[in-house]
């Protein structure tokens, strides 16, 4: 019986990854804005190191968070569009399950990414090497907490004519505690604090996220094809 | 057995059927007629269950759908208009997914026999966005072959965009279904030649 409910988890994450594979060229956009909006500060503040420096956590976060909205829309669009949607809502196996596949896979194509090529652009603001770690690690605690929240915008306005906007104007807001416990982790991290107290509450707001996330996801998915 | 008792749909502010009931026995073939826009569809799907009805209710062995979504769901297999396809996966790939969100197994052999039965064997490792819909909608309907286990069919213009011959052995599958003591709800406006009468439901009687 386990293996059967939990059949349906990895056939949705196999099928997502190997799609996001077959159409890679979506999910290097994603990454590139990452970059390339990480690239503009340095432009527009000038090569001031201290003001880099001082900046540089919060430019990394604001741009992870924008990365990630706009890759968002995507996570249920195709399926609704061509009716697989409808299937896994009609599969006897709880809905909480695929939908959380559907935002691992997400995750590991959209968030995993930044994770990964954050530390490199940290070095482009002269961020201090021994706080790369907490940066990482706030990241990759971070940004599962907002594809989670994203996913349920994504669900709300999905089908929705500028559901784009709407869902930023929705999402937004709820990614502020998020980004303040995560750039702030650094910053204790510098000003000598630690960051565990932080890194801990992203940790927290990590579970609590994975907790409800995927049956809120389900119930807007549910009102979404009616 | 699938009853469904007095219900009423509504889209935007227009009803489009009320007082509407269906009682569907085991072996019999139903085929929901009406004109463009009658409700049809609206029908389908909230006998699925992916709709819900602005009045009355719809039980699967006396009951309601909605408390029993996990029961309900492994006894029923629907094909909307849609054909749940992903244009980046293959035939076979896509036929696999569909059995796996149906909770069911089938290994890759049989995958590619139910494919070459419904005539798509040289296409089988073709993306599905170089497929004709008439390949496409048979993709989706390759799953009727492995899905023998579910007693309820329900099926939205299961015939459209498909040639001669596929719409002959779709009918055998459908009736060899019924023969077997399943239930197949669909709607068609092709004048299709089935061997046994369908049953005709026609929504017209509960328009508004």
């Amino acid at each position: 019986m386990l293996s059967g409910t939990s059949g349906i988890f990895f056939a949705v994450l196999r099928r997502d990854l190997l799609l996001a594979w077959r159409g890679r060229a979506d999910v290097l956009v994603t990454i590139a804005f990452f970059v390339v909006v990480v690239s503009l500060f340095p432009f527009g503040i000038g090569a001031e190191v201290n003001q880099l420096r001082a900046i540089g956590p919060g430019v990394l976060w604001v741009a992870a968070l924008l990365s990630t909205l706009l890759s968002l829309h995507r996570l249920f669009a195709r399926d609704h569009a061509d009716g697989t949607l409808e299937q896994l809502l009609l599969s006897p196996d709880p809905a909480a399950l695929w939908v959380m596949a559907k935002i691992v896979a997400h995750w590991i194509v959209t968030g995993l990414p930044l994770v990964i090529v954050a530390p490199a652009l940290a070095l482009w603001f002269d961020v201090e090497q021994g706080v790369l770690g907490v940066l990482t690690v706030s990241l990759a605690l971070g940004t599962p907490i907002l594809a989670l929240i994203g996913a349920i915008g994504a669900a709300l306005t999905l089908g929705l004519r500028g559901g784009g906007v709407l869902l930023a104007l929705l999402v937004l807001p709820l990614y502020v505690p998020v980004l303040i416990f995560g750039a702030g982790a650094v910053e204790a991290e510098l000003g000598g604090i630690g960051a565990s107290a932080h890194l801990l509450l992203l940790g927290g707001g990590l579970l609590g996220a994975l907790a409800l996330a995927p049956w809120a996801c389900a119930a807007a998915l549910r009102i979404a094809v009616e | 057995m699938l009853t469904a008792t007095n219900l009423a749909c509504l889209k935007g502010d227009r009803l489009l059927f009320r007082d509407l009931d269906l009682a569907l026995t085991p072996g019999r073939m139903v085929r929901v007629v009406g004109a463009n826009g009658a409700g049809k569809t609206s029908l389908l799907r909230i006998l699925c269950g992916l709709a819900l009805p602005e009045y009355g209710t719809v039980e699967w062995d006396g009951r309601n759908i909605c408390a029993n979504r996990d029961v309900f769901h492994a006894d029923l297999l629907y094909l909307g208009h849609l054909p749940a396809l992903d244009d980046l996966l293959t035939p076979l790939e896509n036929l696999r997914f569909a059995l796996a969100c149906g909770g069911e197994q089938a290994s890759d052999v049989a995958c590619i026999e139910a494919l070459e039965r419904i005539g798509l064997g040289a296409q089988l490792d073709l993306p599905a966005r170089v497929l004709s819909q008439g390949q496409r909608r048979r993709v989706s309907l390759a799953r009727l072959f492995l899905s023998a286990s579910r007693p309820l069919w329900v099926l939205d213009e299961p015939f459209t965009a498909l040639d001669v011959a596929a719409v002959a052995e779709l009918v055998q599958t459908l009736e060899a279904h019924c023969a077997r003591g399943g239930y197949v709800v669909l709607t068609t406006h092709q004048d299709v030649p089935f061997a046994h009468p369908t049953e005709v439901f026609e929504l017209a009687k509960y328009a508004c």
